[in-house]
């Protein structure tokens, strides 16, 4: 009995130390994002823990939601590498809301009400979190928007989320600091009048102008889809603005762009976070030079965090191509969900709604968290808090405003 | 510069409607259906034209005709898959209509999985997109290009259809398919030969289309498609000067509307014309009562 004992324990201390090579080994890779510190490693976790993410994975607004994807994939890789979750596996399961609403309500529906996922990531687009939330919060299900910037999202209810910047947080300082570097008197506004994100980016829009005492000379709006912006255009452009002040989302900014061009336009363009993109440059070219947008993160940031450098450096590795801000706030999103799960440490026997609750009051916890957008944090409202960046197109690229105009002046 | 301006931009945009609406009307004019997998061959002829240029390296101009040649063979093959089986069982239209939506789908499908669902373009510089100098207009010359080619290719099928024994067995065959087979005209053939025709000009109009907006997607097709229908119902169902009509004034009335400051509403204006021509004119602008066409 008792050598029975000593061998079992000799067994389990052989396990323990193989566990803490294995950990000793691992903390050379360690990921810089997470809260190592502050929440111990969770032992009382299911075996799996499954997440759900809506993207828009086809349809134009894939431009979005497949550097999306990738990110989130990413950081579920260095997630369930790195152990952060103990021996549990951090599971994310997508679905493709196409940037449609329906189809949005429909994998929100599928992911909560039938896959019984504990939470969800997305979706892509403001229109789609307000029509797809509700099932989240009628379940009690967090929903952490990563792309979402519409005025009044979190609103929603008490379990709606996000750690996208929103418009009104980004867009009064873009304003403010053009109308200082530009001289800002007179602007022409145009915006897509059938999208809550592009309308709610033109309220903002409208707001920070009249605030900043610049002039409105016309309002033009267009529908989502539209290619053609030549009639709008000419009408705006023709009232001689000091900039064309645009909400939009990437698809007809690309169009906005060249065709402004086209039309002898070459002061600047302020654009929300729809022209925050590279997509949007590469597929303008020169056309795009002078573009200013605000952003929650950008690839060129003089002062990136430490962890900023490391996802882009890995991001690139694995994808062959340059993150932009939508993977920058996916990647962080997913950690910041596998950090609720680890700090919640439920038990796998806890009920559904018990493991949903606990999930979203650790969620409600997270403060000072580096990731790569930042020092981050949610208020109590459920909205992030982190520095956001003032950005001008130079030289094909979204160069720091700050930067490029101390460069000039 | 604003109201010559917004005349230009009418004119060109009304090119872009009604190059596209070709199709549609001369297939629903011989057959009597609507062909809704039209947009998807749209979208396949500009696939087609980006492959040429960006894979075979060919220049953009030998691109339209390529993609036209082979955007028609894709509409034959439309034909043979998806409504002739239907029409040799006597099937109603609807069906052919159900059925050219699940070839749309199909179609846009295959596009998907092969081309992926992120936008596409010709390479920058391919296209000469720099405003014409010297003019009280902006206008670049791939827009005058596109409307030239949009214009001859409108005569062209005019042309055909008017003057060519093709094209009076087309309207044959339109106008009774049964006493045309009477006639010894092989309906089979006027079918094939009226889907290549409209299959050629969606190439075209895809290649042009991708080079005018340079943005080139498997959903691209989804846009222009209710604007084609709505050009096709305002000009005249079936009737090929009533698509140009309907082209152009489609997009003078957007445009107008848009110039008058009336952006929010320019999509009333065009679907308050449509109404009130439902009601008052059904056969459309052009478009001659049943029972005198052909």
């Amino acid at each position: 009995m008792n050598r029975k004992l000593v061998s079992l324990l000799f067994v389990f201390l052989m396990v323990f130390l193989s566990f803490g090579v294995i950990t000793a080994q691992d903390e050379v890779e360690k990921p810089l994002v997470g809260f190592w510190e502050s929440c111990p490693t969770p032992s009382n976790l299911p075996a799996t823990v499954t997440v759900g993410a809506i993207f828009g994975l086809s349809d134009a607004v894939a431009v979005y939601g497949v550097p999306q994807r990738q990110a989130v994939e990413l950081a579920v890789e260095e997630i369930n590498e790195s152990g952060y979750l103990g021996e549990t596996v951090f599971e994310v399961r997508f679905e493709d809301s196409a940037g449609n609403r329906d189809q949005a309500i429909f994998a929100m529906t599928k992911l909560v009400e039938e896959d019984k996922v504990l939470a969800v990531l997305g979706p892509t687009l403001s229109s789609e979190a307000f029509a797809a939330d509700p099932i989240a919060q009628e379940n009690s299900t967090p929903v952490m928007g990563v792309s979402n910037t519409a005025l009044g999202l979190t609103g929603m209810g008490d379990f709606v989320f996000r750690n996208s910047l929103p418009e009104a947080a980004v867009i009064p300082g873009t304003i403010a600091q053009a109308k200082e570097v530009l001289g800002l008197e007179k602007v022409g506004l145009l915006y897509g009048n059938d999208d809550d994100f592009t309308v709610s980016g033109y309220q903002v829009f409208r707001q920070a102008l009249l605030d900043n005492e610049i002039e409105i000379l016309g309002e033009e709006t267009f529908a989502k889809g539209d290619l053609d912006f030549n009639a709008q255009l000419t009408n705006l452009i023709s009232q001689e603005p000091d900039a064309l002040v645009v909400s939009a989302l990437a698809a007809e900014a690309t169009q906005i762009i060249l065709q402004a061009r086209a039309l002898d336009y070459n002061g600047p363009i302020i654009g929300g976070n729809g022209f925050n993109s590279p997509a949007v440059l590469r597929d303008t070219g020169e056309a795009s030079e002078g573009l200013i947008v605000g952003g929650a993160w950008n690839y060129g940031n003089p002062n990136p965090t430490e962890s900023s450098v490391r996802f882009v450096e890995m991001y690139e590795a694995k994808f062959n191509q340059s993150p932009d801000q939508f993977a920058a706030q996916s990647y962080t999103g997913a950690w910041l969900m596998a950090t609720a799960i680890r700090c919640a440490d439920f038990g796998a026997d806890a009920d559904l709604a018990e493991q949903r609750l606990a999930i979203r009051d650790a969620l409600l916890q997270i403060r000072d968290f580096d990731s790569p957008l930042g020092v981050f944090s949610f208020t109590e409202d459920r909205e992030p808090l982190h520095d956001p960046i003032a950005q001008i197109v130079s030289g094909g690229k979204f160069e720091p405003l700050a930067v490029v105009m101390g460069e000039s002046g | 510069m604003n109201i010559t301006q917004q005349i230009v931009n009418a004119i060109w945009l009304g090119g872009v409607y009604s190059l596209f609406a070709l199709g549609y009307a001369l297939v629903f004019s011989v057959l009597g259906v609507l062909n809704l997998a039209h947009s998807a061959v749209f979208m396949w002829g500009a696939f087609i034209g980006l492959v040429a240029v960006t894979q075979l390296n060919v220049s953009v101009w030998a691109a339209i005709p390529l993609a036209m040649v082979v955007s028609g063979v894709i509409s034959i093959v439309l034909d043979v898959l998806a409504f002739a089986p239907l029409r040799r069982r006597n099937a109603p239209r609807i069906s052919q209509l159900i059925s050219s939506i699940g070839a749309a789908i199909l179609l846009v499908n295959i596009a998907q999985l092969i081309f992926g669902t992120q936008p596409q373009r010709f390479p920058l510089g391919s296209i000469p997109s720099d405003p014409l100098e010297g003019l009280p207009i902006r206008i670049t010359p791939i827009q005058i290009i596109i409307l030239l080619v949009a214009i001859t290719l409108m005569a062209v099928l005019q042309y055909l259809v008017v003057r060519t024994r093709a094209g009076q067995a087309m309207r044959a065959v339109a106008f009774n398919q049964r006493v045309a087979s009477l006639l010894g005209i092989n309906s089979g053939n006027v079918f094939r030969m009226t889907f290549f025709l409209a299959g050629a000009l969606a190439g075209a109009a895809g290649v042009l289309f991708g080079l005018a907006y340079n943005t080139i997607t498997p959903f691209m097709g989804d846009s222009v498609a209710l604007k084609g229908l709505t050009v096709i119902v305002l000009g005249g169902l079936g009737n090929i000067q009533g698509a140009v009509v309907g082209g152009f004034v489609v997009a003078a009335l957007e445009v107008f509307s848009i110039a008058a400051g009336g952006s929010n509403y320019r999509e009333a204006f065009v679907f308050t014309l449509l109404f009130l021509i439902l009601l008052f004119r059904p056969q459309g602008l052009v478009g001659q009562a049943a029972e005198t066409r052909a």
